[in-house]
């Protein structure tokens, strides 16, 4: 089995609500199954988005973060 | 030093005028020519727009005359831009005309894109053009009952509209004895009530004291006009007998097919608001990508730096001070309360319980506008 296939979304730069907003685009755009890491340099979108990902039933992979870069990994489910 | 203004709203408006004011002797003495270019040869005062979705202001009230709103010495074509060539340093317009400048603003503004939430636009009454504000009001005045949802997109013009919308829509059913009649229900897409975090501590108990109730976290993803619901992304849904909608803006199309910047907003340095990469060309207002509010407000106080440093610029070949996010937002509270919501890149705002001096003063400034946009106030 290959690597699962991750696509980036880089919201860097972009401040709040703009990285959720790039997500639920993205999201729209997605597979069922598809990963997506999201890239967001603005801490209040690093507590909001998870809590977004909870509320609509997608799977939260996990959030870290990389030298003021939080990478918050979701699985579209629905 | 030739310098060109793209687009007549408020951020161009007062930086000519307040340009035209610093550089007298030089507009005089042929070193320093300011030449506007818009889409349109009437000024509208956007904030007026909400006024009339509830028939409080007439749509005439809303205009003035562009030309007469400039100082003489301000070139002026109703002649919009099609074309950017930066590297150039020259526009072309529709006629097919071409302007060179040494330096050039771009000022051209944001519009509403309904079109990306399929069926709002057929079935939710919006206040921002003129034709839908007074549809919204004649919808109001035959509203006999039911459930209003206020339903947001993002980013917008204006961060209060959805609040201000709210209350104000509030105590209109409430003039007219029909408030037992009417349940209000708000829908915001972040995880608060606003965008602005003391804004919405102090918006969330409003709601609360008034009986409004909120859907936090609720993105539109479809309006059914049939079943009258709003669906979101989150998977809930908002059934309506009204919907009203500040729908998601993107910036002029004429930004995005010259590709300066991703859905019409350029990328602009928050403190020279230079465009990124450019150091001849100046963003104002809703056209910029930054993280601040796209308001009027943002845009004069934004123009106030940028009309200090370029003529500075002139004088002793450097910009004297940087743009520090600076806002200043009425919140009209409903229809006789206001407060008000004072913010920049440093401080963040904390709105005051909202008090009839502060409507009063805001319904001053509806008139006292077209001082601001002379560049007189």
């Amino acid at each position: 089995m290959g690597e699962e296939t991750v696509k980036v979304v880089d919201a860097t730069g972009s401040f709040c609500p703009g990285p959720l907003m790039e997500l639920i685009a993205q999201l729209r755009d997605a597979e069922i199954g598809d990963v997506l890491e999201l890239l967001s340099s603005d801490k209040g979108s690093a507590q909001d988005v998870p809590v977004w990902i909870n509320k609509v039933g997608h799977e939260m992979l996990g959030s870290e973060e990389k030298d003021g870069v939080w990478h918050i990994r979701v699985r579209k489910v629905k | 030093m030739k310098i060109l203004i793209v687009g007549g709203g408020m951020g161009g408006t007062i930086l000519a005028n307040n340009l035209a004011r610093r550089l007298h002797e030089e507009l005089h003495g042929g070193k320093a020519q300011i030449t506007m270019l818009s889409a349109s040869d009437r000024h509208m005062y956007q904030p007026g727009l909400l006024y009339v979705a509830l028939g409080r202001m007439m749509p005439q009230e809303l205009y003035r005359d562009q030309r007469g709103l400039l100082e003489p010495e301000i070139e002026f074509h109703v002649d919009p831009v099609e074309e950017f060539g930066l590297d150039q340093h020259q526009v072309r317009t529709k006629s097919g005309k071409t302007y060179s400048y040494d330096v050039l603003v771009i000022a051209t503004g944001s519009r509403i894109f309904p079109d990306g939430v399929p069926g709002l636009k057929e079935n939710a009454e919006f206040f921002y053009t003129e034709e839908s504000a007074v549809r919204m009001f004649k919808r109001l005045r035959e509203f006999k009952g039911g459930r209003v949802v206020v339903a947001v997109g993002m980013p917008h013009k204006c961060p209060m509209a959805p609040l201000e919308i709210t209350f104000m829509l509030y105590d209109y059913f409430k003039d007219r004895g029909l408030l037992d009649k009417v349940k209000l229900h708000y829908t915001y897409p972040i995880g608060r009530t606003h965008s602005l975090e003391n804004v919405a501590k102090w918006a969330t108990p409003e709601f609360e004291r008034l009986g409004i109730s909120y859907e936090t976290l609720f993105n539109m993803k479809e309006v059914d006009g049939v079943g009258k619901v709003v669906r979101s992304e989150e998977g809930t849904e908002a059934p309506y007998d009204l919907l009203i909608s500040i729908p998601a803006h993107k910036g002029m199309e004429v930004i995005e097919k010259n590709g300066l910047g991703k859905s019409g907003w350029i990328p602009t340095d928050r403190y020279r608001l230079n465009m990124e990469g450019r150091d001849n060309v100046f963003v104002l207002g809703d056209t910029t990508n930054l993280p601040i509010s796209k308001a009027g407000s943002t845009a004069h106080f934004e123009a106030d730096a940028l009309a200090e440093n370029l003529a500075a610029m002139i004088r002793i070949g450097s910009p004297v001070r940087d743009y520090d996010g600076k806002v200043f937002c009425f919140i009209e509270a409903g229809k006789d309360r206001a407060t008000y919501a004072m913010f920049n890149y440093q401080n963040p705002p904390n709105p005051k319980p909202p008090t009839r001096a502060v409507h009063w003063f805001k319904t001053a400034y509806n008139r006292l506008y077209w001082a601001s946009a002379r560049g007189l106030l």
